[in-house]
């Protein structure tokens, strides 16, 4: 590193700014909350009861460290960089969500709030959601798009049985931006109760930085272990980038590590050239949405555009404000994969590896398939696994026409 | 001054209080709009609230998420909302039209050219729900040029500092959100709006307006004893809803609501 290194770790302002990225965005009624919110988190990330009560239940709830995987047969078939699996897929729930909600839940109980409610997609975060509402005994409330219960039947009755009630969304494309359109009307309705768990590292300041915080763990463990198996720094990183909460939070911890080159992979759907797509990164223009400034899929007069992607978790047409900035920046690349090249890439880890990968994550191992084979056998690839797939077998089964 | 001005001044000498209506622009289709908006200052509008329509109303109940679509289905845009000011102020250069909507739009235009056009086509007030005055400087700073009155909304849960902030960063008046929530869903607590209604006071001079959970000549009449403007809005959109299918017959029905509350806020004057 020269010593005029740039640094990318001391975002985002006190405002919660990324250069002009993030920010507040929302209706006046929910700022005392929020302002409440960003002093109780600034707090708790300092204490080291907090910090110490947060790092007990990631280690004995969620089972961290989560394994880096060296996948040999698939590195062999690649014939090119080495690839390390970061196997988000391992932890209590099935996907990195968790990693987040024990978080927020902490804070909550923190703030002496018992009604807790989310949004979801895929409903990872809304299982993850429920699992820590239920342990902390607090009431919890998911919304989601009634198109999204639909795909995600499985993930919706998970939820029921850990104690949450699932709303359905019909407005608007009834979809994940709209289940979060419709927490943030209970929010505001019932702001003096309830804890808003935010699932990615959106919304307004300070979800991005909050939601990065308790994300990074990921980034600290692979940074760590891959030191350890392999005695040097990753070449590159690859994660799929909805929201963007897995992807930040293998990031952000070799942000400053400038060789080491990373890449977020959005969801191209039927083709970004189509524009049946949910690559706001790709393809989308920066505007002001769901409490911060980012890209976001619009029109040319500002409405908010229907997106599409195979998977639930990635069908959003904005994207965290950090990685607005970190793209604007040039210090991370973003590029966009299919849903017929996700679907390769979950069968290819599937039979080469045994592992059943989510939708999501398929995205960025298809696009390691594309990326290793560019690189020499010495080098290594760190890719995040962030979810399993048993929640998309019937989507999976269904693009090949079986049905059960 | 500026219509926003003027409106108020002459309000306050006969005692009289601001009747303010919202609609959405181009529900539930387009060429309602301009003849309603002069049929509502007919039944006793002081000032135009006119919603631009956006696929993501948060701040907003299913009534005037209801009208965002409908009018979004015919594709009405800021350029529309503008055109639609401008054919109003052809016969009408005196009510004052406020633009209430999300940032998004405006983002995408440019705040430069949004106020420009807005200033041109003979906007007063620009209210943008989702922009607090922390993120609204440089947008605040354009509609200046043009004479533009930001306004901002102030909540049940608005601390004592921001009410500062707010009325200093705010002109032409300010806005009480009535109840923790959205646009149609609760009902409004008279003697908590009141007890409200002191502390903006003390803060400043500008008249107030009280919206959120006004739905008849009754909660309008308790509003309008101790606020200078009360907004009406679901109610009204919610006539356009019922009548989707016979678009003359919107006008009418939203006058019938506003001459009710007319004579129940001029009851008010001593
Ligand atoms: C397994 C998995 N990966 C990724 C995502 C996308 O979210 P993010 O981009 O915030 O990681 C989701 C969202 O539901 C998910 O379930």
């Amino acid at each position: 590193m020269s010593e005029q290194q740039a640094d990318y770790m001391n975002m985002p302002d006190e405002r919660g700014h990324f250069g002009p990225y993030g920010g507040r965005f929302v209706s006046e009624t929910l700022m005392a909350a929020i302002e409440e919110l960003t002093e109780a988190y600034e707090i708790a990330i300092k204490d080291p009861e907090f910090l110490a009560e947060f790092d007990h239940d990631l280690q004995h709830y969620v089972g961290r460290p989560s394994p880096l995987y060296f996948a040999k047969s698939w590195t062999e078939k690649l014939g090119g960089a080495q690839i390390y699996l970061k196997r988000e897929d391992l932890n209590h729930t099935g996907a990195h969500k968790i990693n987040n909600t024990i978080g927020q839940a902490l804070l909550a109980k923190r703030l002496g709030k018992k009604r807790i409610i989310a949004e979801t997609g895929a409903g990872q975060h809304g299982v993850a959601t429920a699992t820590v509402a239920a342990r902390f005994g607090m009431e919890c409330i998911v919304y989601m798009g009634a198109e999204d219960i639909q795909r995600q039947a499985l993930n919706v009755y998970r939820m029921k049985l850990l104690g949450a009630e699932v709303v359905p969304v019909t407005s608007g494309s009834a979809t994940l931006k709209d289940a979060l359109n419709e927490a943030m009307r209970d929010w505001v309705t019932n702001v003096d109760t309830t804890f808003y768990i935010i699932g990615t590292v959106a919304g307004p300041h300070p979800y991005p930085a909050m939601v990065r915080d308790f994300q990074a763990i990921i980034g600290r463990e692979a940074r760590e272990q891959i030191l350890k198996q392999a005695g040097r720094l990753p070449d590159a990183l690859v994660a799929c980038v909805g929201g963007g909460s897995n992807a930040i939070g293998l990031f952000y911890p070799f942000l400053n590590d400038t060789d080491v080159k990373i890449y977020g992979v959005e969801a191209a759907g039927d083709g970004l050239e189509t524009g049946h797509h949910a690559a706001p990164l790709c393809a989308g223009q920066p505007g002001v949405l769901h409490g911060n400034r980012t890209y976001l899929m619009e029109d040319p007069n500002g409405q908010i555009i229907e997106t599409h992607s195979i998977s639930a978790g990635l069908d959003y047409p904005g994207v965290g404000p950090e990685h607005a900035w970190l793209k604007d920046v040039g210090r991370v690349e973003y590029v966009a994969i299919d849903d017929k090249e996700a679907l390769a890439g979950f069968h290819d880890l599937s039979r080469i590896e045994g592992i059943l990968p989510a939708l999501e994550s398929s995205h960025a191992l298809a696009y390691v398939t594309k990326l290793a084979p560019t690189m020499k056998k010495d080098q290594i690839i760190i890719v995040n696994l962030s979810g399993r797939g048993d929640k998309d077998i019937h989507t999976v089964a269904a693009s090949e026409g079986i049905e059960f | 001054m500026s219509r926003i001005e003027i409106k108020f001044k002459s309000l306050r000498e006969t005692g009289r209080k601001a009747l303010i209506p919202y609609v959405t622009a181009g529900d539930p289709v387009a060429a309602v709009t301009v003849p309603l908006m002069h049929d509502m200052v007919k039944a006793g509008a002081d000032i135009i609230e006119l919603g631009v329509p956006f696929s993501d109303p948060m701040a907003d109940g299913p009534v005037i998420q209801k009208a965002s679509e409908r009018a979004l289905v015919h594709g009405i845009s800021l350029h529309d909302v503008f055109a639609m000011v401008k054919e109003f102020r052809e016969k009408d250069n005196e009510t004052p039209v406020v633009l209430m909507g999300y940032l998004n739009p405006i983002e995408v235009m440019g705040y430069a050219s949004f106020a420009k056009q807005a200033g041109t086509a003979g906007v007063d007030g620009v209210l943008t729900v989702d922009l607090p005055p922390e993120e609204g400087s440089e947008f605040v700073a354009e509609l200046a040029k043009y004479e533009l009155d930001p306004i901002f909304l102030i909540a049940p849960t608005t601390t004592d500092a921001r009410i500062k902030k707010l009325c200093s960063a705010a002109s032409g008046f300010v806005y009480y959100v009535s109840v923790k929530g959205v646009t149609g869903a609760a009902t409004l607590d008279a003697g908590a709006v009141a007890d409200k209604m002191t502390a903006i006071r003390k803060h400043t001079d500008m008249p107030v307006g009280v919206g959120f959970g006004i739905k008849d000549a009754e909660s309008a009449a308790n509003v309008g004893a101790v606020a200078d403007a009360v907004v009406v809005g679901s109610v009204l959109v919610n006539q356009a809803d019922l009548n989707q299918d016979n678009p003359e017959a919107v006008s009418p029905a939203i006058c019938t609501i506003l001459t009710d509350i007319r004579q129940a806020l001029d009851k008010l004057v001593k």
